[in-house]
């Protein structure tokens, strides 16, 4: 309502006692006299507790009786009780967005609970500000899109096709792709699964026949993503397939792109022949071992946790004791030396693996990674730091355990899509903790090795819990965007120079081509509001909603000003 | 939290337990006690005013008994939902004692000392188990001394101490510097009233304290109840003044905990115990070392270990970091024993396994890595719903299936499958909510298609 008369506005004042919560520590004659005073406010009520039902029914009489076309309430924080005062003021026909919070609670009443005077004074000047603010407040409407119900699956692998079989068995349409001309992924190159053993051909030929035979799955095997725009609810692919370029449009995407063996180029004599790495070892054990190998040496670490590679990759310790244990039940009376600098056995189910291992005469050497052990022709040399003496070990194979590093796509999919990788190349989540399968940018979900080495038990949950992420758009059928967004407020400043752009990170921004020009367009769906780009912007010609730089002004020239 | 409390589609219904499980996937019938709360949730408005009345005070679970909190409560300040519960079995009330402070505090109309458990049936398709864990009591381990010395401390117990919220307002103040502390207070208290009772005597008798037992001492009063009374408060007034000032004299040498030792599988990867890892323990004490170095800059932590398990993302890079920035040493080797110094300073002797030494040292403070126990009430719940559990009594899945239990339609997420850390967890909370959908759903079609 930017071309409301100022004499039009009329601003109710509820002012909560909360109880005693601040009725106890605030004079409130005072405050709601105060209030009654200020610019534009027509009607200001005192309640017990304003979220009481009692207390919302004052609220909705005094919005119908008084004709208050703005309402603030002075209360607890909008962290618990905005939701529930907006929706009040909406149930009572004003634009939720015509309503405003002023915190007297946490932010007042309860850090000022022995300055009941300085206390007092602090909330009129939170009120002040809250009414100036109120008188600028503008209505918004909710921002609705529709969600294309369709998924796509980027990445056969174990994890991906969990995700996709999930999908496709609660009826959601599925398009998997696949880079290779199998489904399988890793699987394809492994031998047995710890710690049940499980054959991983197996597991992978039981789920690739699911996935092909399901009728609400289209596969696309030796194909790749090679161009993509939209948001969520619309995403524009481009699929190259065997058979050309497909154009689909997608609601939700899963990246499930798994990771790669890092090949120990130079590192302790690697030939790939008697040095080789854990995966060659698969192979060897798939193939089924030469008898005439009796002594073997893996060494753990082999390229990562260094300062190339300074992260852990989780799961080659419990890849080496697997493969050891099968190593003996090919080769019972084979001599096995793991060294190591921590054994990563987390968990249940790998700690019982690692006692197990030592039980069938596994030996563990601990080295130092400032001291770590040489490779000669048929022995390693290494130091045994806890027995604090250099050993020679005979070593008919040594296997180095080599981490699993980003895949080399990543990048390449990473700026396709505008998703976000960290340091070490892996693709970034939304939260660490609370958000492990989101990206910061909605509608694109993430599981498995893509995400940081998994094994079975993990890439598995974590297939199905992306699914889960992504059927929630999926099943909504369209998407509700809170209007506190970024706008064009000021269209003939926008030089284009795409600052927003670069900054943005849910990739809500773009450059178009308009009648006067180069500008940025918001798209409305994907922005959450957080005002990078308002920030940045050398022109000032983007304003956030509900937070624009004039209402923000006016707060700040209300909280100098002197109260009366 | 705000997101559960606040979703349409949830009803939450907290302090309740399940008592029933009847039926199949896709059609459970669930019977659930609602406990009584003695608070009616839709009238409390969750302000607190009746806990600031309340004049009995209980040991604080929520601050694992480090601070108190009074007989109605909200268990933690931002718990939802907000709804506030009388402590039957310290209500004063209830107990059958005058009081009934809150129910005239109470401004909303809330308290209802009459109210009962509910009991309430469910109709569902499926169900999630999300029960959690138990923190591992140490004191099953004699050698490590917990609860004999006061310093050493569990690591969940620690948190509360670095916490602004907690019962030091976030200062690594020492548990037996604490209990000097409160010592204090309570001699101040006494010192107070054996002060007022020779005032009143005083007053009584128009005579001066000191001038009174003098005569009194030369015999010159007779053999009076009241008197001996006097005289018995006057001899015995010093020496709480003189243990007072003692104490107090004590207390301005005390400085915050500087010397940390945290102890890793404190329960677990041991035989007596749980043999298995415990997963994120490794993690919570690097963690709550860097916090302490935030708070205090010269605090000097050492972690001991048999192996620093730093597997998640991002992880060992903290580990590092930890060590080169926040004054974190780790130390290979399991400790065998925590003894008590001078200054009830907590000595670890562990073997040092890469000098092949023996060692002892002294610490301000130890921090016990305490296992991830399976929760008590699981055995109960197991038998409830008919699941099996594995052999160390987590619930039993398999590496394929790792969200789905023995029984169909039942599923199961976080530490109450597997101890797992927070990332793991929340993924595993999408991964069961996943599975309940697609059954429930696949059951939807198949009654679809065989009613076409």
């Amino acid at each position: 309502m930017p071309d409301m008369k100022d004499e039009d506005i009329r601003i109710g004042v509820f002012i909560c006692h909360c109880g005693s919560n601040i009725a106890g520590y605030l004079d409130m004659e005072e405050l709601s006299e105060y209030a009654e005073k200020l610019p534009h406010v027509t009607f200001v009520q005192r309640n017990l507790y304003s979220c009481s039902e009692a207390g919302i029914s004052e609220i909705k009489k005094g919005i119908m009786e008084h004709d208050l076309n703005r309402v603030i309430v002075a209360s607890c924080t909008p962290r618990t009780h905005e939701p529930l005062f907006r929706s009040s003021c909406a149930e009572a026909g004003l634009n939720p967005y015509l309503f405003e919070m002023v915190n007297i609670r946490d932010q007042c009443s309860w850090v000022h609970m022995k300055e009941r005077e300085d206390g007092t004074d602090k909330a009129k000047d939170q009120i002040r500000m809250g009414v100036a603010k109120a008188a600028l407040l503008e209505p918004q409407e909710p921002i609705m899109s529709d969600v294309q119900i369709r998924a796509l699956v980027i990445g056969g692998g174990i994890s991906g096709m969990t995700a996709a079989l999930s999908l496709a068995n609660r009826g959601y349409e599925v398009v998997l792709v696949e880079k290779e001309k199998n489904l399988g992924g890793m699987l394809n190159q492994i031998y047995k699964l710890a710690p049940t053993m499980t054959d991983a051909s197996a597991l992978a030929e039981e789920k690739i026949r699911a996935v092909t035979g399901h009728p609400n799955i289209t596969l696309f095997t030796g194909s790749k993503v090679n161009a993509a725009q939209g948001f969520i609810g619309k995403y524009q692919i481009d699929i190259e397939t065997e058979s050309g370029i497909k154009k689909i449009d997608f609601g939700v995407i899963l990246i499930a792109t798994g990771a790669s063996v890092y090949t120990p180029e130079g590192l302790y004599g690697y030939d790939g022949q008697r040095i080789i790495t854990q995966l060659e070892m698969e192979r060897l054990l798939k193939k089924g071992l030469d008898q005439g190998i009796k002594n073997i040496v893996m060494i753990q670490c082999v390229g990562s946790r260094n300062e190339d590679r300074p992260y852990c990759s989780r799961i080659c310790c419990q890849t080496a004791v697997k493969n050891a244990m099968l190593i003996k039940n090919q080769i019972p009376e084979a001599k096995i030396s793991i060294l190591y600098r921590d054994m990563q056995m987390y968990g249940v189910e790998n700690e019982e693996l690692f006692r197990d291992s030592k039980a069938k005469g596994i030996r563990y050497i601990n080295y130092d990674s400032v001291q770590p052990p040489e490779v000669e022709s048929d022995k390693v040399r290494v130091y045994h730091a806890l027995l604090g003496r250099e050993m020679l070990l005979p070593a008919d194979l040594v296997v180095l355990s080599t981490p699993l590093i980003a895949h080399e796509d990543a990048v390449e999919i990473s700026q396709l899509l505008r998703i976000s990788i960290d340091e070490n190349g892996f693709f970034l989540e939304g939260h660490v903790k609370l958000r492990p399968l989101d990206f910061a940018t909605d509608g694109i979900f993430l599981c498995g090795s893509a995400h940081y080495p998994a094994n079975i038990r993990e890439a598995v949950a974590q297939g199905l819990g992306a699914a889960s992420r992504a059927s929630i758009p999926l099943s909504q059928g369209s998407v509700v965007v809170e209007p506190i967004i970024s706008v064009l407020a000021n269209e003939d400043a926008c030089i284009a120079c795409g600052l927003c752009v670069a900054l943005c990170p849910y990739g809500a921004l773009e450059i178009q081509k308009t009648e006067k020009g180069e500008k940025v367009h918001v798209i409305d769906v994907a922005c959450k509001g957080c005002g990078c780009c308002a920030a940045a912007c050398p022109q000032k010609a983007l304003d956030i909603t509900h937070f624009r730089d004039r209402q923000i002004f006016a707060v700040i020239e209300a909280g100098g000003a002197e109260a009366q | 939290m705000l997101d559960v409390g606040r979703h349409p589609n949830i009803e939450l219904l907290a302090y309740s337990e399940v008592e029933k499980v009847e039926g199949q996937a896709v059609d459970f019938k669930v019977t659930v006690r609602r406990k009584a709360r003695y608070v009616e949730e839709d009238k409390c408005t969750g302000c607190g005013a009746c806990a600031e009345k309340c004049p009995t005070a209980v040991p604080d679970a929520f601050n694992e008994g480090l601070g108190t909190r009074k007989a109605i409560y909200n268990y933690f300040a931002q718990g939802i939902p907000s709804t506030h519960t009388i402590d039957a079995d310290y209500c004063r009330q209830l107990n059958g004692k005058k009081c009934g402070i809150c129910e005239k505090t109470c401004q909303a109309d809330a308290i209802n000392f009459d109210q009962e458990d509910r009991i309430i049936q469910l109709d569902v398709g499926a169900i999630i188990v999300a029960a959690g864990y138990d923190v591992f009591d140490p004191s099953l381990i004699p050698e490590y001394r917990y609860k004999e010395i006061s310093n050493v401390v569990t690591a969940i117990e620690f948190e509360r101490f670095l916490s602004a919220s907690g019962p030091t307002g976030g200062h690594l103040d020492r548990p037996s510097d604490r209990a000097v502390q409160a010592e204090i207070a309570g001699l101040e208290k006494r010192v107070n009233k054996s002060q007022r009772a020779l005032e009143k005597f005083e007053k009584k008798y128009e005579e001066g304290s000191g001038e009174f037992y003098k005569k009194y001492e030369a015999g010159q009063y007779k053999d009076d109840e009241d008197y001996k009374k006097w005289a018995d408060k006057y001899a015995g007034h010093p020496a709480i003044v003189e243990t007072l000032s003692t104490l107090k004299r004590k207390v301005e040498t005390f400085t915050v905990a500087k010397r940390l030792a945290f102890i890793q599988c404190v329960g677990s990867r041991d035989f007596r115990f749980y043999p298995f890892c415990s997963g994120y323990c490794c993690m919570h004490s690097i963690k709550e070392a860097i916090i302490a170095n935030e708070h205090e800059p010269e605090t000097q932590s050492t972690i001991f270990g048999m192996d620093i398990r730093a597997v998640g993302k991002g992880f060992e890079e903290y580990k590092v970091r930890g060590g080169n920035k926040s004054g974190i040493s780790y130390m290979r080797g399991r400790v065998a024993e925590i003894t008590e110094g001078p200054d009830n300073n907590p000595v670890v002797t562990y073997e040092n396994t890469h000098e092949r030494k023996v060692e002892s040292q002294e610490f301000d403070m130890v921090i016990l890595a305490t296992a991830c126990a399976p929760t008590k009430g699981i055995f109960e719940l197991a038998k409830i719903l008919g699941i099996e559990l594995n052999k160390y009594n987590f619930v039993k899945t398999s590496p394929q299936s790792p969200v789905d239990s023995t029984v169909p339609g039942i599923f199961v997420c976080g530490c109450a499958g597997s101890p797992m850390d927070v990332p793991e967890s929340v993924a595993q909370a999408s991964s069961a909510a996943e599975r309940a959908a697609e059954m429930v759903f696949q059951s939807q079609s198949e009654k679809e298609k065989a009613v076409a």
